[in-house]
Parts: structure tokens; C-alpha cells; sequence
């Protein structure tokens, strides 16, 4: 019943996307589908929580007699589907609500507006399909629309270079996910997930299989070393719709990962646990070096999701290795911890990436490097970004750091894994996610002091104004969002123990009831959590602090100029910037990570000229290996290029010889 | 009682690797040399612990020939040779000292995945200290491809040897000859590997390898 | 909670006492901190023009959560009011979180020097966290817990022994302590040199009430660092909840003899050292992670789970 109606939301939102190629033309058209798709993405969303919480009874499969005339279209409803659903249509929903405000400043609505609901509509039913060719098609629509609307605005430079990689990637990701159904469905043809659930296969296949869905999962995820179209393509479409691509598609992604890995392919082996988290590791640690590099605010948030995509991933390989040696209670804490990081990253991701529209809306500039002092132009807007920042960089008590916090008691746990490998590599694993962690709070140091803080640093960012009230909303509500998820973590946990108990066979210990609301994922005397207190105890010495201060001491304060070590009036360009801010990090690190150089050109002395410094950094693993394979297809491509020109004969004598050559093989096989 | 002792002598073992790792973190000669006169003390610590231990007075001898002629001796000539070759000053390592101790880390690891299985009756103690003698010995040849210097590359060659002495105390010692004829053919080493020293520095003004190479037409 | 308040601004009068008879000289007061923060909250605050509310807001902010993380370290008795609320993975995010409200605010005065300390602030706070983590973990994998009592009662236990993990540990905590407190050799608390400052330049355009409250917190933090190294590895003394008046007073008495011990070690170590510069301090945190993290391989690799 249950997922009838989600089916409904899903044909209304694919109707609202037709309807929204005449409605385009008028000015009323776009308020009108963005609230179209509010509505729908709020009611999904409300079906998917009470469908979550409600357990088994609200789920269900369902078969349509569309596509393939033998094999129909199975959708089902289960818990892990459920869960998704929520995060894929909250993401929905509040893209919506921003791009009701938002929409208004798009030059070309005509371009965006039937692709946005069709976007909503694909991401949703790839999470509901429940059979390889109805989740290889819909995983196809979702790549197309969102290609279609990253070429929204392919005039701009850059825009359809990357347009052009996200094909070819997203493309060589399909095609990795078509081979791991292939050898999934077996010679029999099953391919229903059913017949493939209750045939695992061999261990061989197994292996293949895994790498094939790491490949293509990965690649739509962000996994090292196939993220590269990630920063260049989610940047390129507009913000509402690179708030979707980067924190919900690549969550789609996740799930297509957990739903082959966890769900179809049976039992895991623990070398698979180990390749998954020593990727994610890389990848958490490559994405947010790449991003401190940045200074223009999409690419560094893109970068960031590549590193929050490497945290889930360490997660899902820990479940994997517990999994893998039967300690059911671990793999639980491991699944859990992936998974709300899954919802905490779409949240606080989305958040950050409306702020940066806003930020793109009211200045026009996309580079740090010419905004800052945007705290008094745009005030509110500049504190949801700073919440967004604080989530991201797990501080508590927001929602970031909570699921940190049961990753690290996840690897804390990971001591009574017997393999040796893993008692070497788990370690390390840990040594790189603290890492990763405490470069992403001096990354968002960097992206929130240098656009919000300071000085403007030139005309736009002096004339910057506040955004409209529905982005504030958006915002707004997801910034509520972040807190609550980091104060009241009990209430989430809980609603993913059916998740967890589908796929690992265990679930954490129902948290909802503990004293006070706090956290305990294995044991009283081994560690817990409490937000909600830690929350109310910093706001309380806090305020008595401030009380105590402003009754019996001074509370007088004057303005100035700045002290700035009895420089006076120093001019905005002598702050510090962003590539000066991350200096000493891309010095520590660079020259192995990036390749980097920095070269100082100073004119002669008596010379006027100033002098410049040059900061080169490459991306190691795009030089390793896509300029060589580009290179290998376009000489191969270079050579075939002789069949067009052929003459008319030649072309005859081609066909004659295929088609001997296969009456030969059909005479040879009888 | 007993738990304590062996306790102790872990505790030596494990010390030396940290003071290893500290001779990879120095980058001037004169503080490489006074890490190298705490490396032997440590070992001749650790050994006299172990004579202690053992009731083998023989091992007492050992540790005073550690003493005597690593922690102070040598140490000393070193600090007159750099003096006078003028190199006092900072190190040349061909690779930054972060990837060198990177490196050391996974060395450690190495030896650790190595000794588990061959140490495996021996006990949980008995197996790490094995381990971290092999360490030590791995950390050793490390410095010495890591560094540019001829005299930073000898303070290498030496400190392999201590954790030669470790390995050979911890697992019941070795006899008295052995040791005294080890000494001395370090000793007579070093006084070799100095007079070149002084040669090489005569003819072409520096003792940095690489330098050789340009001299024998190579590339560098 | 309130006795880390009042010893606080004691304990860096110590320390500066001792360095300064260590330079046979007299020194300020013990009490001369107290002294300082009063005279700086009775002043008016002067704001710069370009300063917004985040600037206003950050030392409040500061300094409860540096105190709420102090409040939560076992000193003289363990099982304090709510430290289940908090085990040491969030402290260590309690001081991250002091640190980034910190290094907004030297970024949003617009001047270079805020600029300068925020930027070094957050390279040094990127390789001391995860070294700071790895010594976690290794007291946690020995403890079977990460709740901060828990791991002090385990330490008091005899089969611990030895062990060279805590050794590593021990080590890499002390360099970790010298690298967050901004003590010599990775920065000197007393320069008045702005090139030479990490911490003293973010604070730079900070004055009265705004900074009493951040000198506070600077204080607050470096006593919770000899706090812990002072009560997870020498837990002798420290009362167990429930053990009654004598216990506790008992306790106290033992935790100001370990501060002195403390206090006086580093003055010693911060007299005899000379400071680094500041391309150096990244081989020296990077060190302090190597050690903890061989800390904590050789745990995994023994322990069972």
C-alpha cells in the first residue's frame, strides 16, 4: 500500500516534468513546479519515515507489466529502501524549497525546469527497483537528467568539458554495474533480485562481482581513483541542483553499493572488507587535501563529499570485515555509523551547498577570492553556513560528530578481528579518518572565514544582499536539522535498527530510552554520548559566563580601527586569502600529494612591476592514469578512422565477409 | 617479580627503537652523534639489565665494553672528526624526514609480521622484543640509505650493530669471545672508515657521496 | 567543575615563576593571572569596525567549552558529575571546537596577522588532533573503554604493567600538550614578535572582558593537558566516587603535588629548548603521530579485542 502511493508521488513528479516544458515559458511556471515538487517530495518522504518506522507492516514488492515482457518491472519496499527513500526525498524536498527562491535569477528556466522533477523521479525509483533491469534503466534516467541539467548553462566556460567527462563516467560506471548483474543472474538469467538473493554465487564470481559494483558504485560515488568528473561536473549545474547531485546522488550511489554488496552477494569475505575501507580511507584523505587546495567554494564543497564518501566507505568495509568473521553486534555499530553519516553528510552537505548559491546569487562570484566581509551584507545567511561548517566539521554537538564518533568506536571495536592483515590495516585506517577529520575543520576554517570573515575584497562583495526568504527557510530548516540529529542521535539510531538487522543480523540496543537521551552503542561502562547535555551544559556556562561578566564587570564596548600592530588603514587586499591560508597545509603535504610547486617570479629591482607568485598543483592520479588512457583510445580511435573513407566496394566486400564468417560459426556449432 | 624483570627488558628493547626513530629525526650532526651516545647507552642499560636477570656475569663485560667504547669514546672522535671536516651544520637526506619515519613505521610493522610466527611458542613478550631487535637493525639500514653523509651513514652501520647486541643478550647471550672480537673489529672499522674519511675530504673538499659520483663520470 | 576554574590561572603562575627563578630571576607573583584577568574584565571592550558578531560571540564560546572539557577530566576522584555525557573522543572535539571558533576569529578582523595565526593554528591542529586520537586509542583499546574514569580507574590496576605502548603514549601525549598549548618549542607564549606568534596572533585585536576570557581558556586548556597526562598515567590518589569526604580531600591534595611536578618539568623543558621554526614543528607533530600510532598498532596486534 505503502508503495503504491510512493509509485503515485514518482508518476506525478515524471508528469509534473512534462508539464514543465510549456510551463517554462511563463514567469509563474517556475514557483509553480518547484512547489509541485515540494509537495510530492514531502509526501514520499512522510510514507518512506512511517514506512521506516513502522517495520514490516507498510512494505511490501509490487510487479508492473512495463519493460521486459518475461521479467515486468518489480519495485519493493523494505527497510533499507525506506531509509533511503527518506534521505533521497528530504534532499528532494528541500532542493525544492530553495529553488522556488532560487529559480527566479535562472536565465534559461526552459533548461532546468522539466529535467528537475525527472531527476527526483529517477533517483527515487532506482531506490525502489527491485530487479537488474528496471535498476540499471532508472540508474541511466537519473544520469541523464542530471547531465541535462549540468548543461543547463553550457555556454560557460568549463561547463561542457564537464558535461562530456560526467558522460563518459557515468557511462563506464553503467557498464561496470551491467557486467556485476550479468555475472550476478548466472547463467540461469534470474534477474529478479529474488532469484538472486536465494542463488549466491561462488567465491570467484563473488570477488568479481564485488569489484565490478565497487567500480560502478563507486564511480557515481566519488571512490578514488574515480572521482575526477565529481569537480568539475557537480559545480557546473545550478546550486539547488548541485546540493542534489552531491549529497543525494551520490547517496543513491551508496545504496546501489550496499544493496549488491550486503544484500545479494551472501556472505562477505574479510579481504573485501579490508579493500573497501583502505579505499575509503585514500578517498577520505585525497578529497579533502584536493579541497583545501580550492578556492572556488563549489569545487572545494565538491571535493568535501568525496571525503565524507570515503568516511561512509571506511564504515562499510568495518561492517564488511565483522560481517565477514560473524561479530554480528560490530557490524551492526559499523552499519549504523555509515549509515548516519549517509543522512548527516546529505544534510549538512545540502546546507552548505545552498549557502553557496546564495553566496553565487548575491555577488556573482564563485571564487573566494573575491568575496569576504559577506557576514554583514548577508547575515542570516552566513549562519547557516556556519552551522552547515560546524556539522561538517564534526564538532559537537552537531550531527557530525556523532556519527565520527561511532565510526571511531567502530574501529575501537576492531581489535578482535583475528586476520593479521586486518590488525595491521584497521590501525592505519584510523590514523587516516582522525587525519581527514582534523584537515576538514581547517578546510571549513578556510571556506567560511575567508568568504564570510574579514574585509570585501572587491565591488561585488561590497554590494552583496541577503537572499530571498524561501533559501533562508531552506536553510534554516536544515540547519534546525543538523542540531537536533547531533543532540537527539537516540531517535535516529533506533530508526535504523531494522536497516541493520535486514543486512548484518543484528541491530545496536534500542536507544530511545536511556536516561537523559544518551547514547550507548555497546555497553554503559565502555562509552557513551550524550548531546542533548553537553549541548545544554555549554550553553549554560556559557551564559552564566556572559551573566556574570556583563552584571559585575564591564559591559562597555566601543569601536575602532583595527589594532593590526599599529598599521594604519591597511587595505582589504592584505588579508589573508585562500591559497595563503592553506600555504603552510599544501606545503607539508603537497609536494606529494599534488606535485607542488610554487614559483616565485620577481621583477628586477627599480622595476615597478609586482611581483608574482605561481602555485602549480597537479592531480596525480589524473596524469597516472586518464591522460594515458585517453591517450590509448584516441590513437586507437585515430587508426579505425580509415573505415569511414572507404569506397563503395570495399563496404560491400565488409558486409559479404561478416556475413560468411557467421553462416561459418552457425555450420561450425551445429 | 619476574613479571617485572621481563617487563624491564621490554621496556629497554622498545626504548631503543624510539631512540632508532630519534636518530632519523635528527637533521644536524652534532645532535645525530649525542642520539647515537644515548642509543649505546640504552643497550649497554639493557644488556647489564640482562645480565642481571640471567645471573650470566659475562654480560656485565659486555656492557661495559658497550659503554666504554659506544657511549663515550666514539662519540667523542666523532665530535672532533666533524669538527674537523666542518660539516656541523645541517644533514642532506635524500628524502623529506616525514617519509623517512613513514617508512620506519612500516619497517616496524614489517618486523613485527615477520617475528609473529617464527617467535610463536616463545610468549607474547619474547616475540615484540625479537621484533623490535630486527626493527632496530632495519632502522639502521634505513638511516644509512637515507643519508647523503659518510659520517651519518657510519653512525648507521654502528647502530645496526647494537641491535645485534639485543637480539644476541635477549635470547640468552652470546660467549665472551665472540663480543670482544666484534668490538674490535668495529673499533679497527671505524678507524679504517675515518683515515678515508680525512683522504677523501683532502682531495675533494667535501664528503658528500654523491659528489663521488660526479667524479666517476656518472650521473648523479 | 569550579575547582579547575580557580586553579587555573594559579597553575600558569607557577609555571612562570619557576622559569623565571630557572633565569635567576624574581617573577611575577603567583597570583599575578588573577591579577591580569580582573584588570582585563573591568576594561572596556574596543572592537575593530570590520568585526561582526562572530568575533563577540567566539570567546564566550571559547571558554565554555574548554571549561566544560576540563570540568570532564577525572582530577581527584572519578565518576564526576556527568562525565558519562562525555568520554575523551568528545573532549578532544570540545578543545577542536574552542580551536575553530578561535581561528574565525582571527580570520575576521581582516588583518594579516589574524590571518597569519589562524592559518599556522589550523596546520598544527591537523596533525596534532589525529596524534591526540591515536594516543586514544591506545588508552582505550588498554582500558576496554573510551569514558575518561573508566580508563584512570583501569590504569590503577597492577597487570598493566610496563607496558612500552603507554611509554609511546606517554610520549606523544607530552609533544601533542606542547604543540596545543602553545608552548615552547612551537610557540612562545611571550613573544612579542608578531612573525613568531601562532596563538597570540589570532588574539591579537582581542581586549578586555573578551580577552580575560580567552586568557582564561588558554589557562583552562593547559591545565586540562597536565591533567590528563597526570591522572591516566600516575593515577595514584585519585578517589573513586562514593569513598566519602577524606577521600576526596585526599585526592585534591594528591592532584595539586602531581601539578606542581608538572608544572615545574615544564618549565625546566621550556627554559632548556630553544623554539622551532615553524616548518619544523610539522616533522615534530608528525613524530608525535608516528609514535602513537606504533603505540597503537603494537596494541592491536597483541591485544585479543
Amino acid at each position: 500500500m505503502a508503495l503504491d502511493a510512493l509509485l503515485w508521488c514518482i508518476g506525478a513528479l515524471l508528469a509534473t516534468s512534462v508539464a514543465a516544458i510549456p510551463a517554462a515559458r511563463h514567469r509563474a511556471g517556475t514557483p509553480v513546479v518547484y512547489g509541485a515538487a515540494l509537495c510530492l517530495c514531502v509526501a514520499a518522504l512522510g510514507i518512506a519515515v512511517t514506512s521506516l518506522l513502522a517495520g514490516g507492516s507498510l512494505q511490501g514488492a509490487l510487479t508492473l507489466p512495463i519493460g521486459l515482457p518475461w521479467l515486468g518491472a518489480h519495485f519493493r519496499l523494505d527497510a533499507l529502501a525506506a531509509f533511503f527513500l527518506a534521505v533521497v526525498n528530504l534532499g528532494g524536498a528541500t532542493a525544492s524549497l530553495f529553488g522556488m527562491g532560487y529559480g527566479r535569477h535562472e536565465e534559461t528556466p526552459g533548461r532546468v525546469l522539466p529535467f528537475f522533477p525527472a531527476f527526483l523521479a529517477g533517483m527515487n525509483l532506482v531506490v525502489l527497483a527491485d530487479d537488474a533491469f528496471t535498476f540499471l534503466l532508472t540508474w541511466e534516467f537519473m544520469s541523464l537528467s542530471s547531465w541535462a541539467l549540468v548543461m543547463a548553462h553550457h555556454r560557460r566556460t568549463g561547463n561542457a568539458a564537464a558535461g562530456y567527462l560526467y558522460l563518459v563516467m557515468a557511462s563506464f560506471g553503467t557498464l561496470a554495474l551491467l557486467l556485476a548483474f550479468g555475472l550476478l543472474a548466472g547463467p540461469a538469467g534470474g534477474y529478479a533480485f529474488e532469484a538472486i538473493r536465494s542463488a549466491p554465487p561462488a567465491a570467484g564470481v563473488a570477488a568479481v562481482v564485488l569489484a565490478l559494483a565497487l567500480i560502478g558504485a563507486g564511480s557515481k560515488a566519488g571512490l578514488v581513483p574515480l572521482h575526477v568528473w565529481l569537480p568539475l561536473a557537480h559545480p557546473a549545474a545550478p546550486s539547488h541542483v548541485s546540493a542534489l547531485m552531491s549529497g543525494v546522488m551520490t547517496k543513491v550511489a551508496v545504496y546501489g553499493f550496499v544493496r549488491i554488496v550486503f544484500d545479494l552477494l551472501g556472505a562477505p569475505t574479510w579481504w573485501a572488507g579490508a579493500l573497501v575501507a583502505l579505499l575509503g580511507s585514500v578517498t577520505a584523505v585525497m578529497g579533502v587535501l584536493h579541497a583545501l587546495m580550492e578556492h572556488d567554494l563549489k569545487r572545494l564543497l565538491a571535493y568535501h563529499t568525496v571525503e565524507n564518501i570515503g568516511i561512509i566507505f571506511i564504515g562499510l568495509g568495518l561492517a564488511l570485515a565483522f560481517e565477514a568473521n560473524e561479530m554480528r553486534a560490530a557490524a551492526a555499530l559499523a552499519l549504523t555509523a555509515a549509515l548516519f553519516h549517509v543522512f548527516n553528510h546529505s544534510v549538512f552537505k545540502s546546507l552548505l551547498f545552498f549557502g553557496a548559491g546564495a553566496v553565487l546569487t548575491a555577488t556573482g562570484e564563485r571564487d573566494m577570492e573575491q568575496l569576504g566581509g559577506l557576514i554583514h551584507r548577508m547575515p542570516l545567511t552566513a549562519f547557516a553556513f556556519l552551522v552547515g561548517s560546524a556539522a561538517i566539521s564534526a564538532l559537537p554537538p552537531f550531527n557530525g560528530f556523532v556519527s565520527e564518533w561511532l565510526t571511531f568506536q567502530a574501529i575501537l571495536a576492531s581489535p578482535a578481528l583475528p586476520q593479521w592483515l586486518l590488525k595491521f590495516l584497521v590501525p592505519a585506517i584510523g590514523a587516516l579518518l582522525a587525519l581527514s577529520a582534523a584537515l576538514a575543520a581547517a578546510c571549513f576554517v578556510k571556506a567560511f572565514g575567508v568568504t564570510f570573515l574579514g574585509r570585501p575584497r572587491s565591488e561585488a562583495a561590497r554590494n552583496a544582499a541577503e537572499t530571498d526568504r524561501w533559501s533562508l527557510a531552506t536553510m534554516f530548516v536544515l540547519a534546525a536539522l543538523c542540531l537536533i540529529a547531533g543532540i537527539l542521535p537516540g531517535y535516529f539510531i533506533d530508526a535504523l535498527a531494522p536497516v541493520t538487522q535486514a543486512l548484518a543480523g543484528a541491530h545496536l540496543p534500542r536507544q530511545g530510552e536511556l536516561d537523559w537521551l544518551t547514547i550507548v552503542p555497546v555497553a554503559q561502562s565502555r562509552s557513551s554520548y550524550n548531546g542533548l547535555l553537553l549541548f545544554l551544559i555549554i550553553a549554560l556556562a556559557a551564559g552564566l559566563g556572559a551573566e556574570a561578566i556583563h552584571r559585575w564587570a564591564s559591559g562597555a564596548l566601543r569601536r575602532s580601527a583595527p589594532w593590526d600592530c599599529g598599521f594604519p588603514d591597511s587595505s582589504p587586499a592584505t588579508q589573508y586569502t585562500a591559497g595563503s591560508f592553506s600555504q603552510p597545509i599544501r606545503r607539508v603535504f603537497g609536494a606529494v600529494v599534488f606535485r607542488a610547486r610554487e614559483e616565485v617570479r620577481m621583477p628586477p629591482p627599480g622595476d615597478l612591476r609586482a611581483a608574482q607568485m605561481h602555485v602549480q598543483l597537479r592531480d596525480v592520479l589524473w596524469d597516472t592514469f586518464y591522460v594515458p588512457i585517453a591517450g590509448i583510445v584516441s590513437y586507437v580511435a585515430d587508426r579505425l578512422n580509415k573505415v569511414q573513407f572507404l569506397s563503395i566496394r570495399v563496404y560491400l566486400t565488409l558486409v559479404f565477409g561478416a556475413l560468411v564468417a557467421l553462416l561459418m560459426v552457425l555450420a561450425v556449432w551445429q | 617479580m619476574d613479571r617485572l624483570a621481563l617487563d624491564v627488558a621490554h621496556l629497554f628493547a622498545g626504548g631503543l627503537v624510539l631512540v632508532s626513530f630519534m636518530l632519523l629525526y635528527q637533521d644536524r650532526m652534532t645532535g645525530l652523534v649525542n642520539t647515537f651516545a644515548l642509543h649505546a647507552l640504552v643497550v649497554s642499560l639493557s644488556v647489564a639489565w640482562q645480565a642481571h636477570i640471567q645471573h650470566a656475569p659475562h654480560l656485565y663485560i659486555t656492557a661495559a665494553i658497550a659503554l666504554v667504547v659506544k657511549a663515550i669514546v666514539i662519540p667523542f672522535a666523532l665530535h672532533r672528526i666533524i669538527v674537523r671536516l666542518g660539516i656541523h651544520r645541517t644533514i642532506e637526506t635524500v628524502v623529506g624526514i616525514g617519509q623517512t619515519m613513514l617508512a620506519g613505521i612500516g619497517l616496524v610493522a614489517l618486523s613485527i609480521m615477520v617475528m609473529l610466527p617464527i617467535a610463536a611458542k616463545a610468549g607474547t613478550l619474547a616475540q615484540q622484543d625479537l621484533a623490535f631487535a630486527l626493527s632496530v637493525l632495519l632502522l639502521g639500514l634505513l638511516m644509512m640509505i637515507s643519508r647523503r653523509n659518510a659520517v651519518s651513514q657510519v653512525i648507521g652501520f654502528m647502530s645496526i650493530e647494537n641491535g645485534l647486541i639485543l637480539a644476541a643478550t635477549g635470547a640468552k647471550g652470546m660467549p665472551l669471545v665472540v663480543e670482544i672480537s666484534v668490538a674490535f673489529s668495529i673499533l679497527i672499522a671505524l678507524i679504517v672508515i675515518g683515515v678515508f674519511l680525512f683522504r677523501i675530504r683532502e682531495r675533494f673538499d667535501t664528503v658528500d657521496i654523491h659528489a663521488l659520483h660526479e667524479y666517476r663520470g656518472e650521473q648523479p | 567543575m569550579l575547582l579547575v576554574l580557580a586553579l587555573a590561572p594559579l597553575f600558569t603562575g607557577y609555571v612562570r615563576k619557576v622559569k623565571a627563578h630557572l633565569l635567576r630571576r624574581e617573577g611575577p607573583p603567583l597570583v599575578q593571572p588573577y591579577r591580569e584577568l580582573l584588570r582585563l574584565l573591568r576594561k572596556d571592550v574596543v572592537l575593530a569596525h570590520s568585526a561582526s558578531w562572530v568575533f563577540r560571540v567566539a570567546p564566550y564560546l571559547i571558554f565554555a567549552a574548554t571549561w566544560v572539557a576540563a570540568s570532564l577530566i577525572p582530577t581527584f576522584a572519578t565518576g564526576l558529575v556527568f562525565s558519562y555525557a562525555a568520554d575523551v573522543i568528545a573532549i578532544v572535539a570540545l578543545l577542536a571546537s574552542a580551536r575553530f571558533m578561535l581561528a574565525l576569529a582571527g580570520l575576521d578582523v581582516g588583518t594579516s596577522f589574524g590571518g597569519i595565526g589562524s592559518s599556522r593554528e589550523m596546520l598544527i591542529a591537523s596533525l596534532a588532533e589525529p596524534a591526540m586520537l591515536m594516543v586514544v586509542f591506545t588508552l582505550s583499546l588498554l582500558a576496554g573503554s573510551t569514558q575518561l574514569s573508566s580508563i584512570a580507574a583501569s590504569m590503577q590496576e597492577p597487570d598493566v604493567g610496563l607496558r612500552f605502548s603507554l611509554a609511546l603514549a606517554l610520549i606523544a601525549l607530552v609533544m601533542v600538550a606542547i604543540a596545543e598549548n602553545a608552548r615552547v618549542p612551537v610557540d612562545n607564549p611571550a613573544t612579542h614578535l608578531e612573525l613568531t606568534m601562532v596563538h597570540e596572533a589570532m588574539i591579537l585585536e582581542y581586549s578586555g572582558r573578551h580577552l580575560a576570557l580567552i586568557e582564561t581558556a588558554a589557562f583552562l586548556k593547559l591545565l586540562l593537558y597536565v591533567s590528563i597526562i597526570a591522572s591516566v598515567f600516575f593515577p595514584w590518589g585519585i578517589a573513586v566516587s562514593g569513598q566519602g569526604l577524606m577521600a576526596y580531600v585526599a585526592g585534591v591534595g594528591m592532584y595539586v603535588v602531581k601539578l606542581a611536578a608538572g608544572g615545574f618539568l615544564l618549565a625546566v623543558f621550556e627554559t632548556a629548548i630553544a623554539k622551532m621554526r615553524v616548518f619544523r614543528v610539522p616533522d615534530f607533530l608528525g613524530a608525535a603521530l608516528m609514535l602513537g600510532f606504533l603505540a597503537t598498532l603494537l596494541l592491536f596486534v597483541t591485544l585479543a579485542g
